[in-house]
């Protein structure tokens, strides 16, 4: 349990280091701090308080989250390598580590190199992959997923896939929208200047039309999952929660979407956007597992580090016979 | 397991030390090749004038410095240099230059270095020239730091930090283009705007919004002035041997 709520705490420090890295892109401070892994010549952790100045606060402060969020992955990946008997759950931890490695790479790289937009929506789309490794990691160290839940609803499967699958192409464009300055590309809100389609086309209307398009597709898959939760499920609480938030979640993400036009691109309110983007992936992320769970084998034992120890061994009347060398979920 | 897990790590470390080694910030060397000066003082002109702005000039914004509580000024009251309209419209900050009409002429690379000093949190000069290959220094004259960004479109771009005051970041442009916008990321109010050229037939304009071109040979010329947000015009003039051309610019405002 321990550990389930020190992998919820990661997942929460990754959503506060995409808001971080939200506002580092909105207040144009990327290139505020012009050298990597040092600032201004300064080992990081050792840059003087007092010249956090300006642009620097925010892209210093998302470098110093960054680290830490950093080191508790590695404590994390650590800690399932001793604890976890399960090895899928312990490669998380070690894709996790990686991940957050790479994102680091990528992070110095993008200021190294003028923020050139393939790695700066590269860096924007690997923080979503980072945020979704420890939602799974999260999820599936907690007592609920240890348990088991019954439904195998192929449907529900199938829709809650596509919506997150969709979520996180919609999260490519807008990032893409933003990289590529094209975040007022159509000024007006709810419509494009004026009309359902703009009038006249470039690629950063282009852009920020198709990620407008995206987010009514979105709104269709959400719409479509919850409704199929709600029909179908509406008693089972693991899968009504999220998605009821994730009906919140979307609505509150339209609007900060229309609120980020209409006021400029606002800095606060933009990175707001952004991150609860990040949170609306993570809530379709966890209703589709959890519609996947029963396809998980349950009270497994694992070789390796973990060896010898069981999760929470119930019978599960639908599960195969027990592979006598130790099943690998 | 740990075999894995080591080369996993062993790969991260190499890959971080690979991008750690990718900063250099250098200037672009310059092909200097001493050239003698192609121009005949006894037969050289020059092109005059004055540039002003037609209307009733923008008030200049007042700019808010307290993201840097170390750029505010106690009754400090510093406002935005975009558009700086001195006496009888006088347009201020203007490079004026030649665009055309030099043909093949190769001019000598001065050895004096030109000077873009970080003063008071802004960039000082504003608007100034340099040629191909001559020697800029940019220097921190503030007690705070600066991050020195250049952002080019056909030169190579850098930023540089500047942490401490008396730093000085030297370096060579590489071909010609105008304008090189320098900015500050730290302070986003900081911009400054050099002209690069491939011959010394350049100015800016002044407080009196007045420009020369001195030293051209006889000839016709394009002269094109160029305004940081007021755009840019051009004019033809002819100079005869030691004749002063006078071409004169008028702006209004785009907005």
């Amino acid at each position: 349990m321990l550990l389930h709520r020190f992998a919820a705490l990661v997942a929460a420090a990754t959503a506060v280091l995409i808001f971080a890295g939200g506002l580092v892109t909105s207040t144009g401070s990327g290139l505020s701090v012009p050298d990597w892994p040092t600032t201004y010549g300064w080992f990081m952790l050792t840059f003087p308080l007092d010249k956090m100045v300006g642009g620097i606060v925010y892209e210093h402060s998302h470098r110093l989250i960054a680290s830490l969020v950093g080191f508790l992955i590695l404590m994390l990946a650590a800690w399932l390598w001793r604890a976890e008997p399960r090895a899928w759950v312990r490669r998380l931890g070690y894709v996790a580590l990686g991940a957050v490695v790479t994102q680091g790479i990528l992070g110095g790289i993008t200021v190294l190199w003028f923020l050139p937009d393939a790695v700066s929506i590269a860096h924007a789309g690997l923080a979503q992959l980072v945020l979704c490794l420890t939602v799974t990691m999260a999820l599936v160290t907690s007592a609920g997923w240890t348990r088991g839940y019954s439904t195998d609803d192929r449907t529900l499967q199938g829709i809650a896939t596509a919506t997150t699958a969709g979520i996180y192409v919609q999260i490519l464009l807008g990032a893409t929208m933003r990289h590529t300055d094209a975040g007022l590309a159509i000024p007006d809100f709810p419509l494009a200047f004026g009309g359902l389609v703009p009038p006249v086309w470039s690629a950063p209307i282009a852009v920020h039309y198709a990620h407008r398009v995206g987010a009514l597709v979105v709104s269709g898959l959400v719409l479509a999952t919850a409704a199929h939760v709600l029909y179908h499920h509406r008693r089972r609480a693991e899968l009504r929660r999220p998605s009821l938030l994730l009906l919140a979640l979307l609505v509150l993400q339209i609007a900060l979407g229309g609120l980020t036009v209409l006021s400029g691109k606002q800095y606060v309110i933009n990175s707001l956007h952004v991150v609860t983007g990040a949170l609306v992936l993570a809530t379709s992320l966890v209703l589709t597992l959890r519609a996947y769970r029963p396809r998980f084998a349950r009270g497994i034992r694992d070789q390796g580090p973990g060896i010898g120890r069981t999760v929470s061994p119930i019978p599960d009347p639908r599960s195969p016979i027990p592979d006598p060398r130790g099943a690998q979920a | 397991m740990r075999r894995r897990l080591y080369l996993a790590l062993a790969l991260s470390v190499g890959a971080l030390a690979a991008a750690c080694g990718g900063g250099s910030q250098d200037a672009a060397p310059a092909d200097t090749a001493p050239i003698a000066n192609p121009v005949d003082p006894a037969t050289a002109g020059a092109v005059t004038g004055r540039v002003t702005f037609a209307g009733t000039p923008p008030q200049a914004a007042a700019l808010r410095m307290d993201s840097d509580p170390n750029c505010v000024r106690p009754g400090g009251n510093a406002t935005d240099e975009s558009v700086v309209v001195g006496e009888g419209g006088a347009l201020q900050n203007v490079f004026v230059y030649v665009k055309d009409g030099l043909g093949n002429l190769r001019f000598p690379v001065p050895s004096n270095a030109l000077v873009l000093d970080q003063k008071g949190c802004r960039y000082v000069p504003h608007v100034m020239g340099a040629q191909v290959g001559q020697t800029v220094e940019v220097l921190n004259s503030d007690p705070m730091l600066h991050n020195v960004h250049a952002v080019p479109a056909a030169n190579q771009e850098f930023n540089t930090g500047q942490p401490l005051p008396g730093m000085k970041h030297t370096h060579r442009f590489s071909t010609r283009e105008v304008m090189v916008p320098f900015k500050c990321d730290v302070h986003p109010w900081m911009r400054a705007y050099i002209g690069v050229l491939d011959h010394p037939y350049f100015a800016v304009t002044g407080p009196g919004g007045t420009f020369e071109l001195k030293g051209l040979p006889p000839g016709t010329y394009t002269i094109e002035a160029w305004h940081e947000t007021l755009g840019t015009q051009t004019q033809s003039v002819t100079i005869t041997p030691q004749e002063t051309g006078n071409v004169a610019f008028s702006f209004t405002s785009t907005t």
